[in-house]
């Protein structure tokens, strides 16, 4: 058949179209059939006169939700245990789990919600005003600061920051950081997740230490890292707790820490931490990491099956988050609109635990979680004529 | 993904005369370059230019061209184009054409409120690691309910702004009096519904004008929607499947994923156009009375979760500061290319006339920590060196953390780039969030180390000040 045949074969079949397709690809017959399916079902009942007539109905077409084929699953993690598994929580808390991308609700919903843990620090520290103000009375008191923070401002769970045992700031021992914990302990009953300073020469020691008065407690021993883990690992498997596998926006390193700490932990043991940049200072490189790292596990890569974690808190590195000036607007409003914008990006990405700090971001990202967790029932009349309301104007 | 054309199967159509006048070397270097969409096809203008090439311009153009189509908005120099998408995932290979934003004015304000939120909407601006954030265009929507108050309306509106234009009726009449009267200015019409596609797409078709398909949370009419507007002739269609936000977020979210999934990843080419997302429906919420900043808030996280899932323009009511700066951050780094380097050379930088007696500061080479603290030096407009770290692209913080700045590399630096035979003193200036490696910094060097500000914005003041030269 010449090409000059088979356009009129095509023209007889479906009219314009033919002329479109046969225009631009060289392909077999059979195989051009195949390929228009999808369209010629549609389009050649309708379309039986060529050129352009006008359609006088709508031109039917049934919409295919695209599934994808996804082989693995991101695995549950578990943190904190109540009294009937050993510890003395109220709740436990689990994450991942998922078997789908991140909130593709017509694949799968998430099979365990995000989660958020509100950071306490073991002393004052420096902080932007308008997340001051709402912990001033409490800076110096772990114990009342982890109750304000699930009382008032409805934290998941709490992570308690020893950043007092680096050897810098008060060089806290051990010993001392393990009462700090026991006074949070006692004063929430949700689970209590530790942090350490980020002193390279401490970190080993102080969550060995953690891993021991937590006992029974499975908490969450932030951070691994690849220069300290060993010491983490080992106290994590001795006592049954979790730990946090950080690296610093290297998806390579996280496979490599991984790989490192799965010879002591048990995959339900591991929680992955790929560093969060703050809004307008690198956010697209956390967010393309968690995002791909989510498709990897999703795709089988055995190293990146786990639930991720971000310091979102690290939003307010962003100076547009805490900047006074007027030309910016309230800053009151600016701050925790940054730190939710960037825990909002991270939660489309896939992102399972947030560690935050400002009351209004903790609520909106609570908000958020439970208004995308599933597809609810609207009908067309349920979406209101934006184009005709009438609007206050220069609020 | 659907798999977008590899070079093997671009440079047999090209013409193959190597005639470089596309700026490559040869026509396959130019075929590897097209593979990756980091340059244009019409680059190649012996293609355009010779008529017997012209066959397999067309087999390249259809080759070539996005699962996700592009649609242009506006004349001439003040166009927007949205779509154009290539991939689903940024990491697939890249975004293209930023998510449009344009604002929303009601046609029957009055004359004077109707050119202060016009010139509002065009001020609205941001300096940005050196570049300029702005809004896109302007959404006329039909308040009066009065064709002929619309169509004057969109006259005033051309007449005090060459930015994009989108008008917005849900009534067929309305919209086509107001499309006719400035249709040569190429608005985006808002919108054809099930009810109204004859008439609008027939308007459309006539003065070739881009349109927007609305059906409201279902996906196959609007398949249906746009097959009907193609098939009429309609050239640019863009799609929107409504936006609801609080307790039906999800539902948007999950309608917007699956059209972008079926363009890109299922080659559904019925639904391979650009998606409209309308944060500004949030205001139907609004009662007087109630506080504005509640409802703005909701409409930014509406606009920041839809720019994530996809949203190639959206219509905004709100114009503050605190609301458009995050959403305008957001965008621009989610459509900044995945492959451009982290990290800047690392080196020592020379601002202004500083000489021997000028301060010396280090930072790291991350690409964002040096445009920042670039800009930072820049404006307190004060002479000074900085010492670019190697922290292989790692911002301070982090780098500090991760063991990629250490004492050692600093020590190393100071040593690599002569910093000692530029300045006569031995005091060297550290970045606040360093504060931890500073002591040894000062045994590793030799050098005094001075902590400056936690974020570079104190960096003018502590210059001028002159607070590294006190003991
Ligand atoms: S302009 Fe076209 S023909 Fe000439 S070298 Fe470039 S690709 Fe080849």
């Amino acid at each position: 058949m010449t090409d000059e045949e088979r356009k009129s074969n095509l023209d007889e079949m479906f009219g314009e179209f033919a002329e479109l397709v046969l225009e631009n690809v060289t392909i077999e017959l059979d195989e051009l059939r195949l390929s228009l399916q999808p369209m010629i079902q549609q389009v050649a009942a309708q379309v039986a006169k060529p050129a352009l007539s006008m359609p006088t109905s709508l031109i039917p077409a049934k919409f295919t939700p695209p599934f994808g084929e996804y082989t693995s699953k991101i695995h549950e993690v578990t943190i904190g245990a109540t009294k009937n598994e050993g510890g003395t929580r109220s709740k436990t808390l689990t994450i991942g789990g998922h078997k789908a991308p991140a909130w593709d609700l017509f694949q799968a919903p998430p099979k365990h919600l995000p989660i958020i843990a509100a950071d306490v620090f073991d002393m004052k520290i420096s902080l932007a005003k308008v997340v001051k103000n709402h912990y001033e009375e409490v800076l110096e008191d772990p114990a009342e600061w982890a109750k304000l923070c699930v009382n008032k401002y409805g934290a998941d769970a709490i992570t308690l920051h020893l950043i007092s045992t680096d050897r810098q700031l008060k060089d806290t021992s051990p010993n001392e950081a393990a009462k700090t914990i026991e006074e949070v302990l006692q004063a929430v009953k949700v689970p209590v997740l530790i942090g350490s300073a980020g002193d390279p020469g401490k970190d080993g020691p102080v969550l060995a230490k953690a891993a021991e008065v937590c006992e029974g407690e499975r908490t969450l021993l932030c951070s691994a890292t690849v220069d300290v883990y060993e010491p983490i690992a080992e106290a994590a498997k001795k006592y049954n707790q979790v730990v946090l596998s950080w690296t610093s926006l290297d998806i390579n390193q996280q496979k490599e820490l991984n790989r490192r700490l799965i010879d002591w932990l048990k995959p339900e043991q591991i929680v992955i931490d790929p560093t969060t940049a703050a809004l307008g200072y690198g956010l697209e490189y956390a967010f393309t990491i968690m995002q791909r790292m989510r498709l990897a596990g999703l795709l089988g890569d055995s190293e990146l099956q786990y639930p991720i974690s971000s310091g979102t808190t690290n939003a307010w590195a962003a100076r547009e988050a805490w900047l006074k000036d007027p030309a910016l607007g309230p800053r009151e409003l600016r701050g925790p609109i940054w730190e939710s914008v960037t825990a909002l990006a991270l939660l489309l990405a896939g992102n399972d635990l947030f560690m935050m700090m400002h009351p209004a971001a903790i609520k909106t990202v609570h908000d958020l979680i439970d208004w995308m967790k599933e597809r609810k029932p609207v009908k067309s009349e349920d979406y209101p004529d934006w184009t005709s309301m009438a609007l206050p104007e220069g609020v | 993904m659907a798999k977008l054309a590899g070079p093997m199967e671009i440079y047999p159509l090209l013409p193959g005369t190597n005639c470089k006048i596309c700026g490559e070397a040869n026509c396959m270097a130019f075929a590897a370059k097209m593979a990756e969409h980091t340059v244009k096809l019409t680059d190649c203008t012996p293609l355009y230019e010779e008529e017997k090439y012209a066959k397999n311009r067309a087999k390249l153009e259809e080759l070539l061209r996005p699962p996700v189509r592009e649609v242009v908005i506006g004349t001439g120099e003040k166009t927007v184009a949205i779509g154009g998408k290539l991939v689903l995932y940024r990491h697939d290979l890249r975004y293209t054409n930023p998510t449009a934003f344009f604002i929303d004015i009601a046609d029957n304000l009055d004359a004077e409120a109707f050119e202060k939120r016009v010139k509002a909407i065009e001020d609205w601006t941001y300096v940005y690691i050196g570049q300029g954030l702005r809004l896109d265009g302007v959404a006329l929507r039909c308040v009066s309910k009065d064709p002929q108050t619309f169509a004057n309306a969109a006259k005033k509106l051309i007449g005090l702004t060459d930015w994009p234009i989108m008008l917005c009726s849900l009534d067929a009449k309305l919209l086509s009096a107001a499309a006719t009267a400035i249709a040569d200015k190429r608005p985006l019409l808002y919108a054809a519904t099930v009810d109204t596609w004859s008439e609008l797409g027939k308007i459309a078709a006539k003065h070739d004008l881009p349109i927007v398909a609305y059906a409201p949370n279902n996906l196959s009419d609007l398949a249906s929607l746009a097959t009907t507007l193609q098939a009429m002739g309609v050239h640019d269609i863009v799609l929107d499947p409504g936006t609801l936000s609080r307790s039906a977020l999800g539902t948007t979210v999950d309608n917007f994923n699956q059209l972008r999934r079926a363009a890109t990843i299922a080659d559904n080419e019925q639904v391979g156009y650009p998606l409209l997302c309308t944060p500004i429906s949030v205001w139907a919420d609004y009662k007087e009375g109630d506080a504005p900043e509640l409802t703005k808030w909701d409409e930014v996280l509406t606009a920041a979760a839809m720019i994530v899932r996809y949203a190639d323009i959206i219509v905004l009511h709100s114009l503050d500061m605190w609301t458009n700066l995050p959403l305008t951050f957001l965008r621009s780094n989610l459509y900044t290319d995945p492959v451009k380097p982290v990290s800047v050379q690392p080196g020592l930088i020379k601002f202004g006339d500083a000489g021997p007696d000028s301060p010396v500061m280090y930072t790291t080479n991350f690409a964002l920590t040096y445009f920042t603290v670039e800009s930072d030096i820049k404006q307190g407009n004060v002479d000074a060196w900085l010492l670019v770290i190697d922290t292989e692209g790692m911002s301070v913080q982090s780098a500090v953390a991760g063991r990629k700045l250490t004492a050692e590399k600093v020590a190393e630096a100071i040593q690599e780039y002569g910093l000692g035979e530029k300045v006569n003193h031995r005091i060297i200036i550290s970045p606040g969030m360093a504060a931890r490696i500073s002591g040894e910094t000062e045994e590793a060097s030799g050098w005094t180390v001075k902590v400056g500000p936690r974020d570079s914005s104190g960096i003018p003041k502590y210059l001028q000040k002159e607070l590294w030269k006190e003991e």
